[in-house]
């Protein structure tokens, strides 16, 4: 158990810095960490079902986005909306629009999943794109953050970005700690089982189908939280936070990272993001040591950069014993 | 004759224009070893897959304390009392021996869709496992990774899990294969101890053990019911004799 008490104390360590983060970063700092923790959020919820349900899918934005656009249509054109009436609506939407979605694509499997997700994803995403709802390819601006208003006390203000990190902080953490949780429930051991052999699931008993889909409703919904938060953030919502280039980017943040270990998709996130900002500030081409930096983590490390970790602690097991 | 608790009414199925299994009815009973027997390709397996509803059946019936259960999912079929173990290892590789027949003794609570508490939290299910697990000759083995387990060990995996669901019917495909002399015969033992209160359905080979266990056995050839009777009538029986000489597969 060594080598779990080594990761508790690296993340004990991560938390504090974060925490104390806002107190010594600059402006631009503490907002990219506050993008970079949503991104966590929204790799961790992908990596419910790509990792742990082992449901490869390409079209998770569309979760992302359409709480976005529920945060942008649902807020009043001069006033704020309520924080903690739209991001539970928002949420909600996404998992509605994930239990439509998931009772159809869940009906295939393998590289047929991936590609009805994308199809579903497309689908929305032009919807959007061409239609005139909520502002076509431009999308539709959120001149107002939402209030966090609770009968005349307001706990903290989203205008701030002080404030706004630490909420997004604590999602963060809250996000992390539920999955925890869920993952050594009775569902976590279902839907592993369903990764592992789903036909061995269904001759036991279960009926896989609906844990399938409980999984991707659920991930839908965290998806949903990034998001808002994401709307939030921007003041902005466009079509491209349906699209499939988001899905992409999302998807390969968990096989950076590592799936099937919640730490994965955050060190993913963390790790995409920061490449990215280094590159950028180094070349304007920075698409292309980015993709040669994926290629080199997918070459050597197959089980994403946590692999890393878990690859010397093993070693050092295997020593010791 | 008390009314058999799963019973096969001219059950058929066809993989395109080839009868795997073509109006075989058999029954089992509780407190009976009903061994099927037969050369390769004979429709054994096929046959067990259908009554699993792990195969969807072309024709005829399948009838459970006289419901009839023709058509239904697998899950369905699991959680009305009928257990199966696969020929070709089927288990969760990945999983400790433990962790496997916990899944599998979960699949009895009313529903798993609890986000919450943690699956080591359910004792009874935590028990049924290690029950299951020490039937099947694994104590002291639970903690281990089923991948990193022997061929044989995996066996009695498969057959743990099976006996975790708690079923009333057991169907057992070929449990013996790739088992080692010792475990075989604490299989075997096994199968005699659970007849008791279960209804077993074995397909094997190993003639030695179906003989020893069996109370009644069917032959079955290209897909029909060649003999069934008790196990002296089968040994006796000139037909089945030239069905087995005839193919070359000389088992008896």
């Amino acid at each position: 158990m060594r080598g779990g008490r080594v990761t508790a104390a690296a993340m004990i360590v991560c938390l504090l810095a974060l925490t104390v983060l806002p107190f010594i970063g600059d402006k631009f700092t503490v907002q990219f960490v506050t993008k970079m923790m949503i991104m966590a959020i929204f790799a961790m919820s992908l990596d419910l079902l790509v990792g742990y349900t082992g449901l490869v899918s390409l079209g998770h934005a569309a979760f992302f986005g359409i709480s976005g656009y529920i945060l942008a249509l649902s807020t009043p054109q001069y006033q704020a909306a309520n924080f903690w009436v739209s991001l539970p609506l928002a949420m909600a939407g996404a998992g509605v629009l994930a239990l439509v979605i998931g009772c159809l694509v869940l009906r295939v499997t393998g590289v047929y999943f991936i590609m009805v997700t994308l199809a579903f994803a497309q689908m929305l995403h032009y919807l959007f794109h061409d239609t005139g709802i909520a502002g076509g390819s431009d999308g539709m601006y959120i001149y107002l953050r939402p209030d966090a208003s609770i009968l005349g006390w307001r706990p903290f203000d989203l205008e701030k970005f002080g404030d706004f990190y630490f909420v997004v902080l604590a999602l963060f953490v809250a996000v992390f700690l539920f999955l925890r949780v869920v993952l050594r429930s009775l569902f976590g051991q279902v839907i592993s089982g369903v990764h592992v052999n789903e036909a061995r699931m269904r001759s036991l008993g279960f009926p896989t189908f609906r844990y399938k889909l409980a999984s991707f409703v659920l991930a839908g919904m965290l998806a949903g939280m990034a998001g808002y938060l994401s709307a939030v953030q921007f003041g902005v919502v466009n079509p491209d936070m349906l699209g499939w280039h988001l899905s992409g980017s999302v998807l390969m943040m968990v096989i950076l990272g590592g799936m099937g270990s919640l730490v994965g998709p955050i060190v993913g996130a963390f790790a995409m993001m920061l490449l990215e900002l280094g590159f950028q500030s180094l070349t304007k081409h920075w698409q292309l040591p980015m993709g040669l930096a994926i290629v080199l983590v997918a070459l050597l490390l197959p089980r994403g950069l946590v692999g890393l970790v878990s690859l010397r602690s093993r070693n050092k097991e295997a020593a010791d014993a | 004759m008390p009314e058999a608790i799963l019973e096969t009414r001219e059950l058929t199925r066809y993989f395109g224009g080839l009868a795997a299994v073509r109006g075989v009815s058999v029954a089992c009973n509780v407190g009976e070893l009903h061994a099927v027997i037969g050369p390769n390709g004979a429709g054994k397996s096929t046959l067990i897959n259908l009554l699993s509803g792990d195969l969807p059946s072309s024709g005829g019936s399948v009838r459970l304390r006289g419901r009839d259960i023709t058509g239904l999912r697998a899950d369905r079929i699991s959680r009305l009392g009928v257990g199966r173990s696969y020929q070709k290892t089927n288990v969760f590789l990945p999983f400790t021996a433990f962790e496997n027949c916990r899944l599998a003794a979960q699949s009895r609570l009313p529903s798993s869709m609890r986000f919450f508490k943690p699956a080591a939290g359910y004792g009874a299910v935590s028990q049924a496992a290690e029950r299951a697990l020490v039937m099947a000759g694994l104590e002291g083995r639970e903690g281990a990774t089923v991948a990193a387990l022997s061929h044989g060990e995996q066996r009695q995996v498969e057959i743990a899990m099976t006996l975790a669901t708690n079923p009333v019917v057991l169907l057992l495909d070929e449990p013996l294969a790739g088992m080692g002399a010792e475990e075989s015969a604490r299989i075997v033992e096994l199968m005699q101890k659970l007849t008791k209160d279960h209804a077993i359905l074995l397909v094997e080979h190993d003639m030695d053990a179906v003989f020893a266990v069996a109370d009644r056995l069917t032959v079955m050839v290209n897909g029909q019911v060649l003999e069934s009777g008790p196990p002296a009538q089968i040994r006796s029986s000139r037909a089945v004799q030239e069905a087995y000489l005839g193919t070359g597969d000389v088992h008896v």
